[in-house]
Formats: structure tokens, C-alpha cells, sequence
């Protein structure tokens, strides 16, 4: 017996394997381990799309805010202020301050503004248009994944997928009830918006349809709490979400929860304009289009703080809080794909791939004992050793394990061994021709190679076109399977082949073709 | 033990023919059943969705489905016993795409009071997203032929790689009809099986092609059909240990892997048996057709070895500083 560097780089390789395949193997704390996925483990993954034409809507609709406030604040009367999905105009009323708006057009960015003697149309640049639709869409992600991380959950994925897709994968979801939760957290719009009541026409309110109060420039919103109340309030709000700073929840003088908010400088200014100017009215407290509360305004109010009260649990109150805080969608999202497996599912199915896997492991082993005898043992080292290192490495790479990759590892044992089976035949062959032992061996890897190195490179194209094209679960299918094809190169060709010509003076002196290749003569 | 030994060659080409006319009819079946049949596109591809319910006791199907009646947005759902009596599958055509309440959300609250369940899996795929898998699914496919068709090329001969793709449109084919047949759901797992299927059987393929190109190199004058003949009896035993071994493991996948690997342990299974027989009488046969013209391969590779030959003399006399 001795020593190659064959054998040398097939020890070092199944160390390699043990080693960093047992924190998976082990479950042990430490370690890099092989993450389970979603169909394994259950969880629940979603593919979600942006309404990005309702982001352009609330960009107008808070320039309509701006404006209505700006007019107010240096009194300047305008006349007919309205928006629409495209456009808002107005008229300025006194000519000689038509200037006065230059300066404050100037600030915001991206509109295009047209001017017909004193009346005045605005709409957004078609590159602003875009970029806000751009926006809505990194900001439907960076508030998703703020929301997420709040939720408790280990390890939320929140990704683009495509241009304007978003990726969300909840691994750990154990409960239905759980899923729920975090499903209303995900699309909560969180819009809050503060509006003024129309006192002078709320009493007729039940009498009104969307249209009559569309005459006014008002609309018409319904309590939170009991739909059948109404509220008449206008349609620009005095101020909306983005100038929120924080959110947090708190409790009243009852113990209920509610959830106590502030706004920045900006909005803290706006707030105090407003209220001061509208003593005796009320002010609505509108969030998602639903009125949480209208208030009297009893005084002035500064310092930009306030209050939504609801029929809250404190899990309600604490999750409108994290939407809140994290911010409002831009743009509604809808799913346009959605897979959740439950735990119990998952445990069945890692249940029913690993038996499949031990089973025809052991199918596969016992048969090339049987046909091959010590060359099959060999074999089966590389095999076992091939199954370590196809571990190890994902654990290293932290790669996922899905159910179809489960099955590609069971493929893998399959195929791991053909390598193995085409260099004995053809040492087999050799011997029959009556080379030398050592001529069969030499010959008899030098001869497969070829073949075994363009069958695996095949194979690895299939499996990495199924890995750039393939999605989710099936990804894990290619990597297992490229993983497994590589890994059987080291062991299945370069491993066995040492341990041939460790053990060559042996074979040759046993004279025992039967006993080590198990053919006669 | 062995199964073959290689003591004389046996004559596959001979039953090419034969070989080649069973081939026809049963890939001309399949499209038959493809064209008539049809293929039953799962969520993955459709759209729709898919709900798996896992009751306490045997599942009441009838209730259910009286359950479901209720509701116009079940209308042509379909239910069905999925791996044991206690668990069905519902079906559906339609998606929705509300977050926060989901067909998922809906079917739970129609089957209320028809037992004890839990929902164990729900998949929805909107329409969207159904026809970019789809078109994806079909993208893979064609650029998994097109990339192996170049290797091929590269490393043998074109007509190899014609003769191998012939075989792997053989296998697929063969493979759908099947898929078509026992009307499983194809989803993206059925494709991942048939890409499988497509590396597999090219492997088998090329380990017979590989044998072909040792012969002919050997530069012995024999005829093609005799090197075909005697690579293809040479790596028979390999050809069916390997298929053996692969089928053991898919076989126990497709008894023991649990439902949802069903489809693709059962496409697998199909292609494991096709290639294996594609590598030997459909790949093979076609290369002769071809006209593999062996004095032609003699020729190109004796002049490959000279360029070889004359490069490796200019860089002796370079290295030597004879220039």
C-alpha cells in the first residue's frame, strides 16, 4: 500500500464533507447550516405587484394639499382648486399675484405648469410620472421589509423580482392566524390622512350621493368603527402620512389601546395653521379612507402630535403602529402569486423524501456490492463520500434545501454511481484482454474519462439552465443536482482512482478477479 | 456478477428498422394524445389555484362539494383524494388577488362545519404570472437543447449532435404523451423532470457516441455500421447498470416521496426507461443514416494531429532559438 495524492485529496475531501456537513446533519447550534425551504419547512411566499398608477394619483392629490395650504397661509385667494387622476387647476383671483407662485412652483419638483391668463393647470412631468411609479415600487419594498422586520419573524426575504415585482418569503409561519397578521401588515396602505369636516354642509350629509359632494369638493367617508355613520369631509386633506415622524402605541384614560402619533416640522406647522384658523370645527382623522375620529378643535394645536383611537386590540393597535411608523404604501400592492405550505405539510414531505432517499440508497448500494463486490464497495465509498460533500457544500453556501431538491439528491445517488460503473466495465474489459493490472486500471480510468466528462458537462448544462429559468423550489432541484454532479467528479473519478492505486500491489497479488472486480478468470 | 459479457457483437443495427418503426408509432401516439387529450396545465402554467385539505377522519367529499356550491366562485372547482383518504385537493380556475383575503381565506370559511380540517397547502398563481412561467418553462427547454446541441457539436461531430437531439425530442415527446395520458398536473416540477430527462438520456447517449468515436479513431477499417454495432454491445452492460441504478431511485421517489413529488418522480420514470432505449436505437441508427462519413473523420483528424504536430516543431525550434 502506498500513498498518492489522489488518495491524499479524496481524505482531505470526505474530512471536508463530514466536517461541515455535521452542523446540518446534527442541527447543532453553531455552524453554517443548510436552510430548509419554505415547502419543507412551511411558510408562506408571495409574489406581489404595485398599483403604480395610484402613486401618481397621491402625488397630485398632496401637490392639491400643498397648494390649498400655501394659498391659505399668505392669503392668496384662489378660486376652483381641483384634481383629477392627470391634472389639478385652479384660478388665481387677484391678477397682480399670479407671481407669487412662481417661487413656490419652483420647489417642487417634476410638474409642468401652464398658465391661461389667471387660471393655472398643473400636471406631472411624463419623466416625474415614471420616477414616482419607480419610487412607489423601491418604496413599497423598503416599507414592506420595515414592517417585516418589526413582525417577529426570523429572517423575512422582501426582493425585487423583475422590474416591479416583490418578492416576500415568510419562513416559520406556524399558524394560519399568524399568516393572516402578517398578510394585513404587508398590504395595510397605512395612509393617514388629517381632513377638515364641512360644517356648513355635514348635516345633509345622509341626503348626499358621491356626486353632490363632489360638486363641493368634498367627499364622503364612513366611521371606522360603525359604517353607517358619515362624514362629509373636504377632498384635499390638510395633511397626509408623509409627514409623519412616529407612531406609537398608548392607552387612554380606559386602558384601550390607541396609538399615539407625530408629525415632522413641516406638518407640525400645517397642523397648527389649520387648527388654529378652524376653532369650532371638527377635524377628521382619517386612516385608509376610513374615519377613526372627528374631533371639535377647541384651540390651537402646535407641537404636531395626536391620537388614533379604535376599537383596538392591543396586537391591532400594536401592528398599525409598525405600519405607521414604517411608513405608507405609496401604491396599493395585489398578490399575483402566493404559496403557503403548512408546517405539518413540510414535516410530511422532508418524512417521505428522506425514506425515498435511504431507500434507494440502499437499493443502490446492495446492488453494486452484489455485481461489483470490493470494486462496488469502492464505489459506494465515493457515493457516501460524494452525499457528505454534496451536504457540505450547501451548508458552507448556506444554499436552500427544497423538496425538489431533495429529489435531486436522490437523483444524484442514481446517477453518482454511473461514473463508477463505466470505469469497472471498462477495467473489466481490460482484464478480459488480458492487460496487467495495472494497465487495466490506468487504461481503464484513462478510457472512461472522456466519456464521463461529457455525459456530467450535459447534464450540468440542463441543470444550469433549470437554475437561471427555474424559480423558487425548482432552483433547488439544479442546485443539488449540479452540486451532486461536481462532487461525483472528485469522488466518483479521482477518489476511486486512488484508492486503486493504493491498493494495486494487492490486487494484483490476490489474483482474485472474482473477489475484486467479481468476474471470473 | 454480470449480466453481459462482451463476447461477440450483437447486431442492433440490423434491427434498426424495426427499432426505428416502433419508435415512430409510439412517438406519433403521443402527439396523437397530446393533440386529442391534451395536457393538463397545472396552476403553475394556467393560473388558478390550489388548495390541499387534510380532514381528521376520511374526508367528506360530498359535503364539500355541496359546501362549495354555495359560493358562484367554486363553480367548476374540482376535488380530489389526494394520497389518502383524508386529504383532498380542490382545484380551481380562478385567482384573486386581494392580499389580505385570498380564495384560500374563502374556501376555509365555505368548508366551515364539513368536519374537522386543517389547510395545509395553498397555492395561488394569477394569470400574470401563470403565462411568464409558461413562456419561461419554454424558454428553458429550447436553450437546454440549444446549449447541449453546440456541446455536442463541439466536442463530436454535428450529425452527433442532430442523432442526440433526434433522441431527446424522441424521449420528450414520448415522455408528454405519457404526462398527457395518466392526465397529471404539469407543473413546474414536470418540467424540471423533463430537463432531467434531457441530461439523462443525452448522458446515456453520449456514453454509447463516445464509444463510437473511439472506434472510428482506432482508424481499423471496418465499416460504420459494425463500429456502431460493437460500441453499442461494448457499453450495453454500463447502459443497463446505470439504468438500473437510476430507476431503483426513482422508483423508490415515485413509491415512497409522497404526492406532491408524484408528477415528477412518475415523469422521470418514463424518461429514465426512454432514454435508456433511445440511447441504443434511435440515436445510434440516425448517425448511420446520416451518413457518418468515416474516411471524411480519418481524414479531418489526421489533420488536426499534423497542425498539432507542426505547432508543437515551432515551438521546440522557438524554444531552442532556432527561428
Amino acid at each position: 500500500m502506498k500513498l498518492n495524492y489522489r488518495i491524499v485529496i479524496f481524505a482531505l475531501a470526505i474530512i471536508f464533507g463530514i466536517t461541515f456537513s455535521l452542523p446540518s446533519l446534527t442541527q447543532s447550534e453553531d455552524g453554517k447550516k443548510i436552510t430548509l425551504g419554505l415547502d419543507l419547512q412551511g411558510g408562506l411566499h408571495m409574489l406581489l405587484g404595485v398599483k403604480t398608477e395610484e402613486a401618481t394619483k397621491s402625488r397630485i392629490k398632496s401637490i392639491t394639499a400643498s397648494i390649498k395650504h400655501f394659498s391659505d397661509r399668505n392669503d392668496i385667494l384662489i378660486d376652483g382648486l381641483s384634481f383629477d387622476e392627470n391634472e389639478i387647476s385652479f384660478e388665481v383671483l387677484d391678477e397682480d399675484e399670479l407671481s407669487r407662485f412662481d417661487e413656490f412652483f419652483k420647489d417642487i419638483e417634476g410638474i409642468e405648469v401652464i398658465k391661461n391668463m389667471t387660471a393655472i393647470s398643473l400636471s406631472l412631468t411624463s419623466e416625474e410620472i415614471i420616477k414616482t411609479e419607480k419610487e412607489a415600487i423601491s418604496q413599497a419594498i423598503e416599507t414592506i421589509r420595515n414592517r417585516l422586520d418589526q413582525f417577529g419573524l426570523s429572517e423575512p426575504v422582501v426582493a425585487r423580482q423583475g422590474e416591479e415585482q416583490i418578492l416576500v418569503e415568510l419562513a416559520g409561519i406556524k399558524t394560519q392566524k399568524e399568516e393572516q397578521r402578517a398578510r394585513e401588515l404587508i398590504s395595510r396602505a397605512a395612509k393617514l390622512e388629517l381632513m377638515a369636516v364641512d360644517e356648513d354642509r355635514n348635516a345633509r350629509v345622509y341626503n348626499m350621493s358621491d356626486s353632490d359632494a363632489a360638486e363641493y369638493g368634498d367627499i364622503i367617508l364612513s366611521d371606522a368603527k360603525n359604517s353607517e355613520i358619515k362624514y362629509l369631509v373636504r377632498e384635499i386633506p390638510i395633511l397626509d402620512g408623509g409627514m409623519l415622524t412616529d407612531a406609537s402605541m398608548g392607552f387612554d384614560q380606559n386602558n384601550r389601546p390607541l396609538i399615539n402619533f407625530k408629525l415632522n416640522a413641516e406638518g407640525a406647522e400645517v397642523f397648527g395653521d389649520f387648527t388654529g384658523r378652524s376653532i369650532g370645527k371638527r377635524l377628521a382623522v382619517v386612516l385608509d379612507g376610513k374615519v377613526y375620529s372627528a374631533p371639535n378643535i377647541n384651540e390651537r394645536i402646535g407641537g404636531g402630535s395626536g391620537q388614533i383611537s379604535g376599537n383596538y386590540t392591543v396586537m391591532e393597535a400594536k401592528d398599525l403602529a409598525i405600519a405607521l411608523r414604517s411608513g405608507a404604501l405609496l401604491a396599493p400592492i395585489y398578490m399575483m402569486e402566493k404559496r403557503s405550505v403548512g408546517p405539518s405539510l413540510g414535516a410530511d414531505s422532508i418524512q417521505a423524501s428522506f425514506v425515498a432517499l435511504i431507500g434507494g440508497f440502499v437499493l443502490v448500494i446492495i446492488f453494486m456490492m452484489v455485481y461489483y463486490r470490493l470494486a462496488g464497495v469502492i464505489a459506494n465509498i465515493a457515493l457516501i463520500a460524494n452525499l457528505f460533500i454534496l451536504l457540505a457544500v450547501m451548508s458552507l453556501f448556506g444554499a436552500t434545501l427544497t423538496l425538489p431538491g431533495m429529489a435531486g439528491i436522490v437523483l444524484t445517488v442514481g446517477m453518482a454511481v454511473d461514473a463508477n460503473v463505466i470505469i469497472s466495465e471498462r477495467i473489466r474489459e481490460l482484464i478480459y484482454e488480458g492487460k496487467s493490472m495495472h494497465k487495466a486500471i490506468e487504461d481503464g480510468y484513462a478510457n472512461a474519462m472522456r466519456a464521463i466528462l461529457d455525459a456530467n458537462i450535459t447534464t450540468l448544462i440542463a441543470s444550469v439552465v433549470l437554475y437561471a429559468y427555474g424559480t423558487g423550489a425548482i432552483k433547488g432541484f439544479a442546485i443539488t443536482m449540479s452540486i451532486g454532479i461536481l462532487a461525483s467528479m472528485l469522488t466518483a473519478i479521482l477518489g476511486t482512482h486512488g484508492v486503486y492505486q493504493m491498493l494495486e500491489s494487492r490486487i494484483t497479488k490476490s489474483k482474485n478477479n472474482k473477489l475484486w472486480f467479481g468476474i471470473k478468470g | 456478477m454480470e449480466f453481459f459479457r462482451y463476447t461477440r457483437t450483437f447486431n442492433f443495427m440490423g434491427k434498426s428498422k424495426m427499432a426505428m418503426f416502433l419508435s415512430v408509432v409510439v412517438v406519433l401516439a403521443s402527439y396523437a394524445i397530446l393533440a386529442t387529450k391534451g395536457l393538463n396545465y397545472g396552476v403553475d402554467f394556467a393560473g388558478g389555484t390550489v388548495v390541499q385539505v387534510k380532514y381528521t377522519s376520511t374526508a367528506p367529499i360530498k359535503v364539500m362539494r355541496q359546501a362549495l356550491k354555495e359560493n358562484k366562485l367554486f363553480t367548476n372547482a374540482s376535488i380530489s383524494e389526494f394520497g389518502s383518504p383524508d386529504e383532498v385537493v380542490i382545484r380551481m380556475k380562478v385567482s384573486s388577488g386581494s392580499v389580505t383575503r385570498d380564495i384560500g381565506d374563502i374556501t376555509r370559511e365555505a368548508l366551515k362545519g364539513t368536519g374537522e380540517f386543517t389547510i395545509r397547502r395553498v397555492d395561488i398563481v394569477g394569470p400574470t404570472v401563470g403565462a411568464e412561467l409558461k413562456e419561461k418553462g419554454i424558454m428553458s427547454l429550447l436553450l437546454a437543447v440549444f446549449g447541449i446541441l453546440i456541446y455536442v457539436a463541439f466536442r463530436f461531430e454535428w450529425r452527433f449532435a442532430v442523432a442526440s437531439i433526434v433522441a431527446l425530442i424522441h424521449d420528450v415527446s414520448i415522455a408528454l404523451g405519457m404526462v398527457a395520458l395518466f392526465a397529471i398536473d404539469v407543473n413546474l416540477d414536470v418540467l424540471a423532470g423533463l430537463l432531467t430527462i434531457l441530461g439523462y438520456s443525452l448522458n446515456d447517449t453520449i456514453i454509447v457516441f463516445d464509444r463510437i468515436r473511439e472506434g472510428v479513431t482506432k482508424g481499423r477499417n471496418v465499416a460504420l455500421k459494425d463500429t456502431i454495432n460493437e460500441s453499442v454491445t461494448r457499453t450495453l452492460a454500463r447502459t443497463t447498470l446505470t439504468s438500473l441504478t437510476t430507476f431503483f431511485v426513482v422508483f423508490t421517489l415515485f413509491m415512497f416521496g409522497g404526492e406532491i413529488i408524484h408528477p415528477f418522480a412518475f415523469t422521470l420514470l418514463v424518461g429514465v426507461v426512454v432514454g435508456t432505449y433511445s440511447s441504443v436505437f434511435v440515436a445510434s441508427p440516425i448517425l448511420l443514416w446520416f451518413g457518418f462519413d468515416v474516411k471524411n473523420y480519418h481524414v479531418k483528424l489526421a489533420n488536426k494531429v499534423k497542425r498539432e504536430a507542426e505547432k508543437q516543431k515551432m515551438r521546440d525550434q522557438f524554444d531552442g532559438g532556432i527561428v
